[in-house]
């Protein structure tokens, strides 16, 4: 008997209804994640409506490959704030809370605790570290306009080195060392970057980094979109590929060893991306807390652990939240703007006190 | 699935864990590994299990080294239970089921509907088919085990390789899972907790001691009062059963040795 008779005739299986519901729910986060799009960058000082926001869009998407569409009764400055100003930043709100929140799913898994983020891992202080050297004594001159994105790689990239060899004893991965010595390595590179900041003898220097230090989408343009885009596709395509990995990881290092996961190898692969994905997206946005720790749980208790299901869910809730979250930013103190990082943040440490309080550690922290 | 252990050694710093350890589990058989607690048997079997790379000596399953295989094609070979299985995450038993099948997908590879229905198979030889859509980590203790028991089945792995299966168990429990095992026919190394049901189900038994095989041969050799009193420093009286000859152990915990 074939396999697919073997199927046909067993009852009709809740697994593959369960990736009914799975396309379902992608569809609508996708549907969900444009409409957010549209009414985030209608919102602001100069009210846009959303015909105008997709006719401005489409009419220079079409410009681009040569045709004149949608030559609708917009105005040029309504043509600069959707193209110029609103549209990038938007776009580049969605790619860091979709990238963060992969992230901090990686990093829980890599770890096998829900708290891991690349927060507490001292992987964003890391990268911090490095792009205020690039921003103070104009370091990694060589790169150009990527110096910052290198610099910030090349810190997160030391940090998850440093916190991963002060957990490594005997040829073992400890969970508990990781997040300690992540903590404490956080610490030292959180000092490290006021340190700089306050010596670099820049006034300006000051008032750039504590925004940056903050998170902040502000001033975003079209040029800082290429790295983040390229490097989520990139990097989440990779960690798609190791879903099962992941899987088994979660259930224990000896676990994945014996289902035939390389866990040294893997957790090795697996710290490169994170960092590069930290990194890039620190280098852009400064570093945004929260969004990798609240992300994944919300994502697990929808969908439950199985990262074919967690990746795409949570980089699509990941992305919409940020959009909104900046939104708040742009606008809740008009004119002046609050950097994003600070409502993540007046948001995540509530999220996870109500997490406590419902004593539902969710999907992670047993029981 | 034939496996042999070559003067197997483990040492930490200060002294042997287990020391020159030689054993092997012939096809189908049902091999039990018993002995006092800190004997030994966890760091035997993580050595078998290809997760503790032994300081000397090999392992070798049907003939090939298990440390110049990879990971993944060792886990074709052979499939473990574990006595801490941090399945504690949110999975469902189906899913936990699932991923039996990961040593024999590749990166690129969707569960096909043939994997689907190995998972289906085996919730069903193992009696859990009810349990497939519970969350794992709020199982009992014996559906938990039935539950890694079809992820091992899904593991299609010539060995099953057991630490402890009974442990925390209900005696009824412990005896449906270990005819369970029993009745999969496959090569199995089990350490064993308990002389009595290691004394039912095993072909054959090593006696582990500070580390060292004190004794082995078929239950009815190595459950003696003698070696019990010695390893375990507990008087007992064994009988063989007159029906099935396998020996029966009565403690005599109020005799002094």
């Amino acid at each position: 008997m074939s396999a697919s008779s073997f199927v046909a005739a067993s009852p009709p299986s809740l697994f593959l209804a369960q990736r009914q519901r799975m396309t379902l729910l992608l569809t609508s986060l996708s549907g969900l994640l444009l409409l957010s799009l549209t009414f985030s960058i209608t919102m602001g000082p100069v009210d846009i409506s959303p015909a105008a926001v997709w006719q401005i869009t489409l009419h220079k998407l079409g410009a681009l490959v040569g045709l004149d569409i949608m030559r609708g009764d917009w105005t040029t400055a309504q043509y600069n704030i959707v193209w110029l100003i609103r549209l990038p930043r938007v776009l580049l709100a969605a790619l860091v809370g979709a990238g963060l929140a992969v992230v901090g799913v990686t990093m829980q898994a890599m770890v096998r605790n829900p708290l891991a983020d690349p927060y507490l891992l001292g992987v964003s202080s890391g990268a911090s570290v490095g792009a205020v050297c690039v921003l103070a004594y104009g370091a990694l001159g060589f790169a150009g306009g990527y110096a910052l994105s290198l610099g910030a790689f090349a810190g997160a990239l030391a940090a998850c080195v440093a916190v991963y060899l002060l957990a490594h004893s005997s040829g073992r991965l400890l969970a508990p060392r990781l997040i300690l010595g992540g903590v404490a390595i956080g610490y030292c590179l959180s000092g490290v970057t006021s340190l700089i900041t306050l010596t670099a003898g820049q006034r300006e220097l000051a008032n750039a980094v504590l925004t940056w230090i903050l998170g902040s989408l502000a001033g975003t343009q079209w040029s800082d979109l290429g790295l983040p885009a390229v490097a989520l596709i990139a990097g989440t395509l990779w960690l798609a590929l190791q879903a099962r990995a992941l899987n088994a990881l979660l259930s224990g290092d000896d676990t994945a060893s014996t289902l035939g996961v390389d866990t040294t190898r893997v957790r090795r692969s697996l710290f490169l991306v994170v960092s590069l994905l930290t990194g890039v997206m620190v280098a852009v946005s400064g570093a945004i807390g929260f969004v990798g720790l609240m992300i994944p749980h919300i994502t697990r208790m929808l969908v439950g652990c199985e990262h074919g299901r967690v990746l795409p869910v949570s980089m699509l809730i990941g992305a919409i939240f940020l959009i909104w979250v900046d939104v708040l930013a742009r606008i809740s103190f008009a004119p002046a703007e609050v950097p994003v990082g600070i409502f993540t943040a007046l948001l995540g440490g509530p999220f996870f006190v109500w997490l406590l309080y419902r004593q539902r550690l969710p999907a992670g922290m047993g029981q | 699935m034939k496996l042999q252990t070559q003067a197997l050694c483990w040492q930490s710093a200060a002294a042997y864990i287990v020391r020159d350890v030689s054993l092997h589990v012939a096809e189908g058989e049902l091999v039990g590994l018993i002995g006092p607690n800190g004997s030994g048997k966890s760091t035997l079997l993580r050595m078998i299990y290809r997760v503790l790379q032994p300081t000397s000596g090999g392992v070798t399953a049907d003939g090939h080294d298990i440390w110049r295989l990879s990971a993944r094609d060792n886990a074709r070979r052979m499939a473990v239970l574990a006595q801490e299985d941090g399945s504690e995450f949110g999975f469902s038993a189906r899913e936990v089921v699932l991923m039996g099948r990961t040593p024999h997908k590749t990166p690129f590879e969707r569960d096909s509907e043939a994997d689907l229905a190995l998972v289906d198979q085996a919730l069903r030889r193992v009696g859990a088919t009810h349990l497939a859509d519970r969350t794992f980590a709020t199982l009992s203790g014996g559906e938990k085990q039935r539950v890694l028991i079809a992820r091992a089945l899904t593991q299609q792995a010539g060995l099953l390789v057991l630490d402890e299966p009974t442990n925390h168990l209900d005696v009824r429990y412990q005896f449906e899972i270990m005819n369970l095992i029993r009745s999969l026919g496959t090569s199995a190394i089990a350490a064993l907790h308990e002389l009595h049901i290691a004394a039912h189900y095993c072909d054959r038994l090593y006696l582990l001691q500070a580390g060292q095989i004190v004794a082995h041969g078929t239950p009815a050799q190595v459950l003696t009062a003698e070696t019990i009193a010695a390893a375990y420093r507990v008087r007992a009286h064994v009988h063989l059963h007159p029906h099935s000859g396998k020996p029966r152990i009565d403690f005599l915990p109020d005799d002094p040795l």
